[in-house]
C-alpha cells in the first residue's frame, strides 16, 4: 500500500515538475530568443527573432511575450504557448527598454536613438504619444499603480517621472553617470535607478522625488570602477533586491530597510539583467560575455546552474 | 511671390523647427528660468591636409567640429531639463595670428571656455596671452607629451590622449602577449620622432626591447601606378631584413605616409601596429562595446561619416563643460572651469569608466583602445596592471614622474 501510494506521487511528480516554466533569453548577437525548460534546464527551442533583440516582457495575461528588436525598429510578439512570432507592433525607432500598464494595454517604450517615451496602445497597435526626454533613454519603470512611468537616460544621467495621462515629464532627477534600469519598490513608495558608470544605485522617493540613499558596491578584490550595476528586481514581498553589477560578474543581495548589501553572488560575466522564475524561487541571469543564464537559488541566495544560451543574452523573462 | 511672403514662410518654416527641436515640458518639469548660454568657443587651425597614404580613408575637412557640435546636442537636451542653455562659436583660422586674433576676440566678448584643435606651438601662444589667465582651455586634439610636462599650463585641460599613454597601451598589450622585442620604424616628420620618443620611454618602463630602429627614408613616387607595388614591397623587405629578431614591427607615422605598406611585406612575417596597423587610439570605428554604439550611430546620423579621435576629444571636451555646468548646478564658467579641475567631476565617454582630470597635468585619465580598420583588438590598461589610486594612471605619466609644475 505504501509503496503504491509513493509511486503515485511519484506520478504525479512526474506529470507535474516542479518547474513547468518557460525561460526565454535574448540573444543580442544572434538575433534569436532561446527558449530553456525550467525543469530541465535544456534549451527546447531556439526562436529566430528581429534584429538586435535586447530587453523583453510576459504581458499581463501571460500568453505572449514581446521582444524590442531594436535595429528592426519594432516590438514583435512572440506566443508563449506556441513558440511562435505572432505578429508586430510599433516601437519608434530603436526601443532598447518598456515596461506595461498593469492592466497590459499599454506599453511604454524607451527610443533609444530619439530620446523619447512612446506609448504604444496594444490594442490598437498604435504609438498614441511621444514624451521628449534627455540623451539615450533606457530604463523605463511602471508604478504599480500606473500613473507614473519613470525613464532613465543615460546621456543625460536623469531619472524622468512621466504622467501617464497627461503625458508630461513632471519631475528631473539628476542621478550619477549613465543610469540604466529604473524599477519600483512593490509598495510604490521608491524608486531604484542604476548608474552604471557612477556604480550607485539611487534610491529616490516617489513622492518629494528627492534622492533618500545613494547605495554603492564594495566587493573585495575588485577595484571600485568594476561594479557597474545594471538590473535591479525585487521580490514581491519587498524585502530583497537584486543588483546585477555587469563587469563584476556578480549580483548584489541588498536589504531594501537598511540599504546594506548582504551578499555578492558569482555569476557568469557581464551580468546585465534578471527575471524570477513565476514563483520566485529562482532568478536568471543573463550573463552577456559569457553567453549563459545563471540559476539562483533566491532562498539560499546562491548560483546553483549556469546553462549556455546563444551569443551576447541581453534580456531573461521566465513564463509558467 | 513677394519678398515679404518668401520671409514669413521662411520665418514660419523656422518657428515650426524650433517647436519641434525644443519639446515642451510641464511648467514642473523645468525647475529654474532659463540663464544665459554657456558660451564655448571652438578654436581650431584650418590644416592644409595632404591626401593619406590610402584612398579609402580621406581626412573629413570638418574633423573635431563635429564632435562639438554633436556634444553640443547632447548638452542641450539635458540642460532643457534644469534651465541651462548651451552656445557653441566656431573659429576656424588660418594661421597662429588668426588663432590670437580669434582667441581675444572672443574673451572680450565674455567667453571663458575653449575647445581647441591647435598645434602645441600655437595653444601654448593662446594660453599664454595675459587675458588667458581666468579662461579654460580643453585641448581636443594635441599629442604632445611635453604639454603634459614641462609646457603644462594651468589653463589647459586635455582630453586628448597623450603619446605617453598611447604608447603605454600598446606596451601594456604587448606584456600580456609576452612580446618582448620592437624594431620600432620611424617616419621623417618632426611629429613622428616626438611618437618615436614615447615609444621609447614607454619600453624602457616596460622593460621591452627595441632592437632596431629604422628610419623610413624612402619617397616611392607614383606608387599607385602600375607595378608601383613592387618598389614598396621590395624597400619594406629590405629595410627589416637583417634585423636581430622582433615580436612586433612599430610604425612612427602620425600623418599617414607610409604605415600601411608595412603589413604583409616586412621580410620575417610579424605584425605592424603603433600609428598604423594596430593602433593605440582614443576612438575607434571598431569600437561598440560600452554603449558606444549609440554615439557612433548618433555621430554618424548627425555627420554623414564616423567619428575620428580628434572627433572624440572635442565631444569630450564639450561634454565635459556639460557634466561640470549640470553637476555643480552653475553656468559660470569660471565655476564650470574649477568645478571640472575638482574631486565631484566625472565625465562618461562610452567607455565603461568614469573619466576624470589628472591634477598634476590636466590630462583626463581615460582607457585606450587598440584596434585595427575592422576589429577592436584590445582596450589597455591591461587587467593586471594595478595602481594604488586609480587602474588608468597606469597609462601615460603619473604623478611621481610629472615634469608638470603649474
Amino acid at each position: 500500500m505504501m509503496l503504491k501510494l509513493l509511486s503515485a506521487v511519484a506520478l504525479i511528480a512526474l506529470a507535474e515538475p516542479a518547474f513547468a516554466e518557460k525561460i526565454f533569453v535574448s540573444n543580442e548577437k544572434d538575433n534569436t530568443v532561446t527558449v530553456v525548460d525550467g525543469d530541465s534546464l535544456k534549451i527546447v527551442e531556439t526562436v529566430k527573432v528581429g534584429q538586435r533583440p535586447r530587453a523583453i516582457l510576459l504581458s499581463t495575461d501571460g500568453k505572449s511575450l514581446y521582444i524590442c528588436a531594436s535595429d528592426s525598429d519594432e516590438l514583435q510578439v512572440l506566443d508563449v504557448a506556441t513558440l511562435k512570432i505572432t505578429g508586430t507592433l510599433p516601437s519608434g525607432a530603436d526601443p532598447e527598454r518598456f515596461d506595461t500598464s498593469p492592466d497590459g494595454k499599454m506599453l511604454y517604450i524607451a527610443n533609444e536613438n530619439d530620446n523619447k517615451v512612446s506609448f504604444l496602445d496594444v490594442a490598437a497597435k498604435k504609438i498614441v504619444a511621444e514624451v521628449p526626454v534627455g540623451i539615450e533613454p533606457e530604463g523605463v519603470a511602471v508604478s504599480p499603480d500606473g500613473k507614473i512611468v519613470v525613464d532613465t537616460t543615460e546621456t543625460t544621467s536623469m531619472a524622468h517621472f512621466i504622467d501617464t495621462e497627461a503625458k508630461k515629464v513632471v519631475a528631473n532627477v539628476l542621478v550619477d553617470s549613465r543610469p540604466r534600469v529604473a524599477a519600483w519598490t512593490p509598495d510604490g513608495a521608491q524608486v531604484w535607478t542604476s548608474s552604471e558608470v557612477g556604480g550607485t544605485v539611487a534610491v529616490i522617493d516617489s513622492k518629494t522625488h528627492a534622492i533618500v540613499k545613494k547605495i554603492g558596491f564594495e566587493i573585495p578584490g575588485l577595484t571600485s570602477g568594476k561594479a557597474q550595476p545594471v538590473d535591479i528586481k525585487f521580490t514581491k514581498d519587498g524585502k530583497t533586491a537584486f543588483v546585477a553589477l555587469g563587469p563584476a560578474n556578480r549580483v548584489a543581495v541588498i536589504d531594501p530597510k537598511s540599504f546594506e548589501v548582504q551578499k555578492y553572488i558569482l555569476v557568469g560575466q557581464r551580468v546585465w539583467n534578471m527575471g524570477f522564475s513565476p514563483d520566485q524561487k529562482r532568478l536568471y541571469t543573463a550573463n552577456g560575455v559569457s553567453n549563459d543564464i545563471t540559476v539562483i537559488d533566491v532562498a539560499e541566495q546562491k548560483a546553483v546552474k549556469s546553462v549556455p544560451v546563444g551569443r551576447s543574452p541581453w534580456g531573461v523573462v521566465a513564463a509558467p | 511671390m513677394s519678398d515679404l511672403v518668401a520671409i514669413m514662410k521662411l520665418l514660419g518654416l523656422f518657428a515650426l523647427g524650433a517647436l519641434v527641436a525644443t519639446p515642451s515640458f510641464g511648467p514642473s518639469a523645468f525647475a529654474q528660468t532659463p540663464s544665459p548660454p554657456i558660451e564655448i568657443d571652438y578654436l581650431g587651425l584650418k590644416v592644409e591636409r595632404t591626401l593619406p597614404l590610402s584612398y579609402l580613408d580621406q581626412p573629413p575637412a570638418d574633423e573635431g567640429v563635429q564632435g562639438a557640435r554633436v556634444a553640443m546636442a547632447d548638452n542641450q537636451t539635458t540642460g532643457q531639463f534644469l534651465g541651462q542653455t548651451y552656445h557653441l562659436t566656431e573659429d576656424i583660422v588660418p594661421d597662429a595670428a588668426g588663432a590670437v586674433d580669434a582667441f581675444k576676440k572672443r574673451i572680450a566678448a565674455g567667453t571663458k571656455l575653449f575647445v581647441t584643435d591647435l598645434p602645441a606651438p600655437i595653444l601654448l601662444q593662446v594660453a599664454d596671452l595675459p587675458e588667458a589667465k581666468d579662461v579654460t582651455v580643453l585641448d581636443a586634439t594635441a599629442h604632445d607629451d611635453a604639454l603634459r610636462a614641462e609646457s603644462c599650463r594651468k589653463n589647459v585641460l586635455h582630453t586628448a590622449i597623450s603619446r605617453a599613454m598611447q604608447a603605454d597601451a600598446l606596451m601594456q598589450y604587448m606584456m600580456t602577449k609576452k612580446w618582448g622585442k620592437i624594431a620600432l620604424i620611424i617616419g621623417g616628420d618632426p611629429a613622428d620622432k616626438l611618437y618615436a620618443d614615447a615609444v621609447r620611454n614607454s619600453a624602457r618602463k616596460f622593460r621591452i626591447k627595441i632592437v632596431k630602429e629604422i628610419p623610413w627614408t624612402f619617397d616611392p613616387g607614383s606608387r599607385r601606378t602600375d607595378t608601383g607595388h613592387y618598389a614598396v614591397e621590395a624597400e619594406v623587405a629590405r629595410i627589416t631584413q637583417d634585423v636581430d629578431d622582433y615580436d612586433l614591427a612599430v610604425v612612427a607615422d602620425e600623418a599617414d605616409n607610409f604605415g600601411d605598406e608595412l603589413p604583409y611585406r616586412t621580410t620575417e612575417p610579424r605584425p605592424v601596429a603603433g600609428t598604423q596597423g594596430m593602433v593605440p587610439a582614443a576612438w575607434a570605428r571598431p569600437f561598440e562595446q560600452w554603449g558606444a554604439t549609440q554615439l557612433q550611430s548618433r555621430f554618424l546620423k548627425a555627420t554623414g561619416r564616423w567619428m575620428t579621435d580628434n572627433d572624440y576629444g572635442a565631444w569630450l571636451a564639450v561634454r565635459a563643460v556639460g557634466e561640470a555646468a549640470t553637476r555643480g548646478s552653475t553656468t559660470d564658467p569660471a565655476k564650470i572651469g574649477e568645478f571640472m579641475r575638482g574631486k565631484d567631476f566625472d565625465v562618461a565617454g562610452f567607455k565603461g569608466t568614469k573619466l576624470t582630470f589628472r591634477d598634476w597635468d590636466g590630462q583626463l585619465r581615460q582607457p585606450v583602445l587598440l584596434a585595427d580598420a575592422r576589429s577592436l583588438v584590445s582596450v589597455s590598461p591591461q587587467p593586471g596592471f594595478l595602481h594604488q589610486f586609480s587602474e588608468l594612471d597606469t597609462l601615460g605619466v603619473d604623478r611621481p614622474e610629472t615634469k608638470c609644475h603649474m
